[in-house]
């Protein structure tokens, strides 16, 4: 029981209380000095795994995070709040852009094998894509057996039981360790990291360094066209006075 | 954001009138069964005329059983201003027409201030639009001496945004746009009825923050602010209202606008009248626009959520900090493990940290995340290793910048619901800040539930709240005049940010010498020498 591993998935994000700005050439976002944060729903899979960990049932954490450079604030970020060690996947910034669920999935895919381990966590979607796709994709590429959505694990010796929250209700399904789970917001409330373990975290960042060399992304499948803000459709709501950029 | 209370109200609370002084005592009201009456004293005694407690209905719709009259609670006798009469409400008519409120129940809100403590029986409520009716308003009144209750967000803590007997309750309500902003300097003109909030949420949006926030700021109004010169939890960084505001508009007590809206950071022409106003809560004039200086927006904001083992740890932690951090501080608010246990016990909310004595919220706000963060770790790591705080946490996003605030800013809250609370708002040398609530601990012993300290330590004011089951002359007796001279000892203010209103008005010696309340006195009197502006409060009655 206390020999399983645990990946968790971190990805970093415009924090969510952030106005969005369009860039001018709606080619993007303004993401430059703009507040980063950890998604909300990866904070919430770290939180899950480090209480498993206090129950004794995972032995180690694993903490990944595709990105630029800045992406290593993220991972400080988990090992703040328990996980052991950080993988940073560097990701030039001018490639960060074209990232997405499936290169992601493939670095997830061969990192849970090369670290061999039992369980993998992520975020059920990231709030700047809403994809909902890389916890699915990952379980695709390994094979295992998913548990989407959840709102309540619990390890039982190989298995894991995860209910998950669905249009019907609940669900609940038992899976067969290794397997994939993405935590959904009621899952857990995330710890506040106390000081003690951010100044620690500091050092335990720099002594993973980063597993790029072996895992590269792939070439991006698909190229955004154009960003920009929703159409004013008449209907009578606050957000309809804002001015286009 | 005006949290709804869950009041408890002691039967015996009512047969106290004879022997209550003005106190700083918060008695709170229980669910009341159907049966229960509200009071001898009380004029609408009968349980079918108020709105009773809906059991079961949603908890915004419900109302707690009746505040008692503040002439019935309290000695005060009316002065001879005249009667409102229906030629006076004809008249108000016609200056602003539809505006003109009468209807009992309508009134029932503005004739009772927040702590729900005290009460008074204006039959009219009065909603101008611009400075030009008030100043119709108050030319008539000021004819016709009647007396006036000028009323912004009713938020005020010293019960002095309501009337006492039957004055005319001058609301700002209506005037509530904003006039100009200039988005290069950050000045803001707006009428006084403008709710701090949304003040707030409009200055933001083009990159400036208000100079002031304070927990009211979901209600209160910037006139109300500027004449109670309100100060709030960005004091430390951005100064009083005395130095943020550059212009007012005000309408005096016979009509006369005076106009002083200027948007100028400097102008020495002349002895600054605004002064007077900026604190005058009401009783010099009628505050109608403000021209206040906002700065920029900072881009980084960092809180800071700390366990101090002992106070004299607090102090060296803000003597650290001062040093340290220096021009990105922002904020520094201190509470103590009791103000905790009751946020967590009525409120639920959690403590991100382990169990301590003293608990400091530290604020940075600054131009450059980066640079902030460097400052704030390494004064975080000094202060961990020398031992100044045991535990801590960091936020750096929205939502968890919110919910430190949250353990600061609902204390007030959490206080409501533990009982009857006895309320200080004190100004003391920093080193000193927390023997008074030793002392007090000590002295009262068992009669009080709680005793608690806390507030904004980077300004040197406590925040002493006092809770019991019940309201108790002896506690009060025990309380008072204890706590005025043991401040007047230490050369404090008995009335820090909070004013003197109605409750504080005759406490005001402790802090001020005889020279100064005379001088006071006599403004007043050469400003509204008829007296019809918020009588009955901020300063005691002329022997």
């Amino acid at each position: 029981m206390a020999e399983l591993r645990a990946l968790v998935a971190v990805k970093r994000v415009i924090d969510f209380a952030v106005k969005i700005r369009v860039k001018p050439d709606r080619t993007g976002v303004v993401t430059d000095g703009v507040k980063h944060s950890m998604n909300p729903f990866c904070e919430i899979a770290v939180e899950e795994a480090v209480r498993l960990k206090e129950k004794k049932l995972v032995k180690e954490i694993i903490a990944v995070s595709c990105g630029p450079a800045q992406c290593q604030e993220t991972i400080r970020t988990a090992l703040a709040m328990g996980a052991d060690r950080g993988i940073h996947v560097e990701v030039p910034a001018a490639e960060a852009d074209r990232l997405g669920p499936l290169q992601v999935a493939r670095v997830l895919a061969k990192l849970a094998e090369k670290e061999k381990v039992d369980l993998v966590l992520l975020g059920k979607q990231a709030i700047d894509d809403d994809c909902n796709q890389t916890g699915q994709m990952t379980a695709g590429f390994l094979d295992w057996p998913q548990g989407t959505f959840a709102s309540q694990v619990t390890l039982e010796g190989d298995k894991v039981k995860v209910e998950r929250e669905i249009d019907g209700g609940l669900e609940t399904l038992r899976l067969k360790l290794p397997a994939v789970v993405t935590a959904d917001l009621r899952l857990n409330e995330p710890r506040y990291a106390t000081l003690p373990n951010i100044m620690g975290a500091g050092p335990k960042a720099s002594a993973s360094g980063n597993g790029s060399a072996d895992v590269a992304p792939m070439e991006a499948g698909c190229r955004r066209l154009g960003q920009g803000r929703p159409v004013n459709r008449g209907l009578p709501c606050a957000e309809s006075q804002e001015e286009e950029d | 954001m005006v949290p709804h209370l869950v009041p408890r109200w002691p039967v015996c609370l009512f047969q106290w009138r004879a022997a209550c002084t003005l106190g700083a005592c918060v008695p709170q009201s229980a669910w009341a069964g159907a049966s229960r009456t509200p009071g001898p004293g009380s004029p609408r005694g009968a349980v079918g005329t108020s709105p009773l407690v809906r059991r079961g209905g949603s908890s915004s719709s419900s109302r707690a059983p009746e505040v008692m009259l503040t002439r019935e609670r309290y000695p005060v006798q009316r002065l001879p201003f005249s009667v409102v009469s229906e030629e006076d409400l004809a008249a108000f008519e016609r200056i602003t027409p539809g505006r003109v409120v009468t209807d009992p129940e309508e009134l029932e809100a503005s004739n009772v201030d927040w702590l729900r403590t005290v009460r008074g029986c204006s039959k009219v409520l009065l909603k101008p639009r611009t400075t030009e009716e008030v100043s119709h308003i108050l030319r008539y009144c000021h004819e016709r001496n009647l007396a006036v209750n000028p009323q912004g967000g009713n938020t005020g803590m010293v019960g002095g945004s309501v009337p006492v007997f039957d004055e005319i309750i001058l609301s700002t309500a209506l005037m509530n746009q904003v006039i100009s902003f200039h988005g290069v300097s950050g000045i803001l003109v707006c009428q006084a009825g403008c709710i701090l909030e949304e003040l707030s949420r409009y200055v933001e949006e083009r990159d400036f923050i208000m100079p002031l926030d304070l927990g009211a700021k979901g209600s209160c109004h910037i006139g109300g602010n500027v004449a109670t010169n309100a100060g709030g939890l960005r004091f430390l960084r951005y100064g009083s209202l005395h130095g943020t505001v550059l212009g007012l508009e005000v309408v005096l007590a016979d009509g006369t606008v005076l106009n002083c809206l200027t948007s100028l950071r400097k102008d020495n022409t002349g002895y600054d009248l605004k002064q007077l106003f900026i604190g005058s809560e009401g009783t010099l004039g009628v505050i109608t626009a403000v021209s206040i200086l906002c700065p920029p927006k900072p881009r980084a904001v960092n809180v800071a959520f700390l366990g101090c083992p002992g106070f004299a740890e607090v102090l060296q932690t803000f003597s650290t900090c001062k040093g340290m951090l220096g021009e990105i501080l922002s904020a520094f608010e201190f509470m103590d493990a009791e103000c905790m246990q009751l946020v967590g016990h009525h409120l639920g909310l959690i403590s991100p940290v382990q169990e301590s004595p003293f608990y400091v919220l530290i604020e940075t706000s600054g131009s450059r995340a980066g640079h902030d963060a460097e400052k704030l770790s390494s004064f975080l790591e000094h202060v961990l290793d020398f031992g100044l705080v045991t535990d801590g946490t960091l936020a750096t996003d929205q939502r968890r910048v919110k919910m430190l605030w949250a353990l600061r800013e609902r204390i007030t809250e959490a206080l409501s619901r533990d009982g009857c609370v006895y309320k200080y708002d004190i100004s003391l040398p920093v080193e000193r800040l927390y023997d008074l609530v030793s002392d007090l601990r000590a002295r009262l012993g068992p009669k009080a539930k709680h005793v608690v300290g806390y507030g904004h330590l980077g300004d040197g004011n406590l925040h002493l709240n006092v809770t019991a089951e019940a309201f108790s002359a002896s506690l009060l007796g025990a309380l008072e005049p204890y706590v005025y001279e043991w401040t007047a000892g230490q050369r404090g203010s008995v009335s820090a940010e909070h004013g003197l209103g109605f409750k504080k008005k005759d406490v005001l010696s402790y802090s001020k010498p005889p020279a100064a309340l005379q001088l006071m006195q006599q403004l007043k009197a050469l400003l509204d020498p008829k007296g019809i502006l918020n009588p009955y409060k901020t300063l005691p009655a002329r022997a």
